[in-house]
Parts: structure tokens; C-alpha cells; sequence
């Protein structure tokens, strides 16, 4: 079970590291310049939609990881 | 350099010894006036003084406004205001049991003097690649954060000491990456977080003398958050409290929906015949990281805690790479 557990944050910590990657690579570069004063709302709107979506893709995944780490210990 | 090892120095005494003093007398005046609460975890009637926020926040205002006088930070403003504030809704809700949202719709308000301030800002820094600037979705994280890590230390405060003790372990992780990446004034402004924990747990850990209560556990954690935010490591502070933050996931994705503790039917963990904790069967409990400790063996209450510290000491290993890493791009 410790072992699980540490494997589990590590997982955690690997997938932190991937996830920032991705937002930088793809929010980072992210901009809208086409509607005036109003751009950087609608750039703001966009980058937050991804990022939550990426969050939710993030519970997913982790999710199915801890049903996978502690797939014996989860009988309860 | 001297000018910011004198003030270092004296917030920390001031910090320590302001909690390791003021302690003991208010343990005496919350035992007069019958502010205890039993400990579930004893198998005799052990009644505990309850909460020990007052002398938390007390260590934290007095040595945070020493640090001011020093710097005259917008910043060490912000982190003032919004842990008196978190500690005044942790104690709203020791003197009466609140709702499930209580919590955290109020400590989204009390984040908010950090928007005001301007104490923040608004670029996320990610380990290898760099930062980007998210402004308006950072005034969102903003208001997420305090109630996410002033939550997330209080889900944790469920054995004796173990908050406390992993607040120490966390807050000193945080100091140490804050000196690494040359953040040194917010470094110093982090430090009282540590020390406060740190006399605290003389008092905390087990047998437990006093409990932090909600106001005590929402006072670190919301001061936690306001350094992540204010120094710019929301991503290393996140790593750092990584068990704490495996807790709250596993209680959520079992419970499927936000709720008091004290709102839950079943008991995630029980007592053996020789009082070891032991996790339950029971379907409708949640999973919390204690129950998954528990789930290979029995164990005493003071190995489950230690348990707990060896878990955070290894997030806090992962949080210094990552501060490391912060100064690498791919």
C-alpha cells in the first residue's frame, strides 16, 4: 500500500509537469487580435475554457490511475 | 543581505515563541470555559481544548507585522488581511457547525484583498517550459486557491499533530524553493508559516494538549495559498501538499459532491479491540488517505501520522526538483 501511495505521487508529479508543459505550449502562444479593445477578453474566455477542460482531462486520468494503483486495496 | 537577515530572524522568534508562550494559558482558559471536545481516537474520555487558531493567528499577525515595518509590502498586507480573515470564518464555524459551502464560498471572498492589492501576479510559471500569461483566468485561480488550500489542510486534520506536523514539513518546503529561485523577501515573509507550525505541534501532537479546529487548520492553509500566489510557486506549492491534495481527490471522487465531514454516514475508519485505527468495508464511506494507509494492516494513531509526514516529506523532495527545474528550459 506505501508503495502505491508513493507511486501514486510521483504519478501526480509527472502529470503536473506534463500538463504545465502542455498549457504553455498551447495557451502560451494563444492570442485573438481581430476585435479591438475586446481581444484580450475573448482570448482570456478561450485560454480558460482550455484550461479547464485540460483539468478535467487531468481528474480523468488520474482517476482511472488511482483505481488502477490501488485497484486491491479499493474493495470498501 | 543583513537587512533581510534581521527581520528573518525576528519574525521567526517572534513567530515561535509568541504560539510556544500564549499556548498554554489558552489551553487553560478554553478548558475553564468547557471549549473541549472529545478525542475519537482515545479509548479513554480524553476531552481536548479547542481551537487553537487564536494563538496561530495571533503568532502570525504580530511577527507578518514586524516583516511590514521592514519591507512595506502590498504583499504582506494581502497575506494579513485574507488568513484573518480565513481564520475568522475557521472560527464561525468551531462555535457553530456550518454548511458544506460555508467554507469555501467565504474563503473565496476572503481571497479576494489580493486581487485588490495587486499582490500577485498574473503569470503561471511551469517547471521546463516556462511561463504563460493567463490574465484573467490567474484572478480565478486566485479565488479558487485559498479555499482549495484552506480546505485541503483542514481535510487533513483528523489524527493528533498531523496537520500541524504537516504544515511544518509543507510551509518549510515552500520557504526553501522561495530561497532557491531568489525570491528572498517572500522567502522571509513565508518563514513565521513554518515556525508557527512548528510550536504549535509541541502542543499538537500526540497526545494532543489542543486542536488547531477549523480555524487554526484554515489559517494555515490560506496562508499557505496566499505565499504560493504572492511569491509566484503555485505550482510548487500544489506538489508540496500533494498528500493532503491526494485526500481531498479521494474524498471527492467517493463522495462525488462537496460536504462536511461531519455530514458523512459511513465511518471510513474503526477501532480494534487494543484501539488501532483499521479501515471499515462500508460502501457509502468515503476513501480518504488515512483509510488507504489502513487499508493493508491496523496501525496506531502515531504511526498512521508518521506515515502521513514520510508521504509529505517525499512531496517536498519532488517540490525542491521542481523549484530546480524551474531555472531549466527545454
Amino acid at each position: 500500500m506505501k508503495t502505491g501511495l508513493y507511486g501514486f505521487l510521483f504519478a501526480m508529479w509527472g502529470l503536473i509537469i506534463i500538463g504545465g508543459g502542455i498549457m504553455v505550449v498551447l495557451l502560451g502562444p494563444f492570442s485573438i487580435q481581430q476585435y479591438g479593445n475586446f481581444h484580450w477578453i475573448i482570448t482570456s474566455g478561450i485560454k480558460v475554457t482550455i484550461a479547464l477542460v485540460l483539468v478535467v482531462i487531468w481528474i480523468l486520468i488520474l482517476s482511472k490511475l488511482k483505481n488502477y494503483i490501488f485497484k486491491k486495496e479499493l474493495k470498501f | 543581505m543583513i537587512e533581510l537577515i534581521i527581520p528573518a530572524i525576528i519574525s521567526c522568534i517572534l513567530a515561535f515563541s509568541v504560539v510556544y508562550f500564549t499556548t498554554p494559558p489558552l489551553i487553560k482558559i478554553l478548558v475553564k470555559k468547557n471549549y473541549t471536545v472529545k478525542d475519537m481516537n482515545k479509548k479513554e474520555d480524553v476531552m481536548v481544548a479547542r481551537p487553537g487558531g487564536i494563538s496561530i493567528i495571533f503568532a502570525i499577525i504580530v511577527s507578518e507585522i514586524v516583516l511590514y515595518g521592514f519591507f512595506q509590502l502590498n504583499e504582506i498586507l494581502a497575506l494579513i488581511i485574507t488568513t484573518t480573515a480565513a481564520f475568522l470564518i475557521g472560527y464561525v464555524d468551531d462555535r457553530k457547525v456550518m454548511g458544506g459551502w460555508f467554507k469555501p464560498a467565504t474563503l473565496a471572498i476572503a481571497a479576494l484583498p489580493i486581487i485588490f492589492l495587486g499582490a500577485y501576479d498574473s503569470d503561471l510559471t511551469f517547471p521546463l517550459f516556462g511561463d504563460v500569461q493567463i490574465p484573467l483566468l490567474y484572478l480565478g485561480l486566485i479565488i479558487f486557491m485559498i479555499p482549495i488550500t484552506g480546505n485541503t489542510i483542514n481535510s487533513i486534520d483528523v489524527l493528533n499533530g498531523v496537520a500541524s506536523g504537516f504544515m511544518v514539513i509543507a510551509s518549510f518546503t515552500l520557504s526553501i524553493c522561495l530561497f532557491i529561485l531568489q525570491n528572498y523577501e517572500i522567502a522571509i515573509v513565508s518563514l513565521p508559516l513554518g515556525f508557527v507550525s512548528l510550536a504549535f505541534y509541541k502542543y499538537h501532537k500526540i497526545p494532543s494538549k489542543i486542536f488547531p479546529g477549523d480555524s487554526g487548520a484554515l489559517t494555515f492553509g490560506a496562508m499557505y495559498g496566499v505565499i504560493a500566489i504572492i511569491g509566484g510557486v503555485e505550482i510548487i506549492a500544489a506538489i508540496a501538499l500533494l498528500p493532503a491534495v491526494i485526500n481531498s481527490f479521494l474524498f471527492l471522487s467517493s463522495v462525488k459532491r462537496v460536504v462536511e465531514h461531519r455530514q458523512i454516514k459511513g465511518k471510513p475508519v474503526e477501532h480494534t479491540d487494543d484501539f488501532k485505527l483499521k479501515a471499515t468495508n462500508e460502501k457509502t464511506a468515503p476513501v480518504t488517505l488515512v483509510r488507504l494507509i489502513l487499508a493493508g494492516s491496523p496501525l496506531t494513531e502515531k504511526q498512521v501520522g508518521f506515515v502521513i509526514f514520510k508521504l509529505a516529506i517525499f512531496s517536498g523532495i519532488l517540490a525542491i526538483i521542481t523549484a530546480f527545474m524551474m531555472g531549466v528550459s527545454l
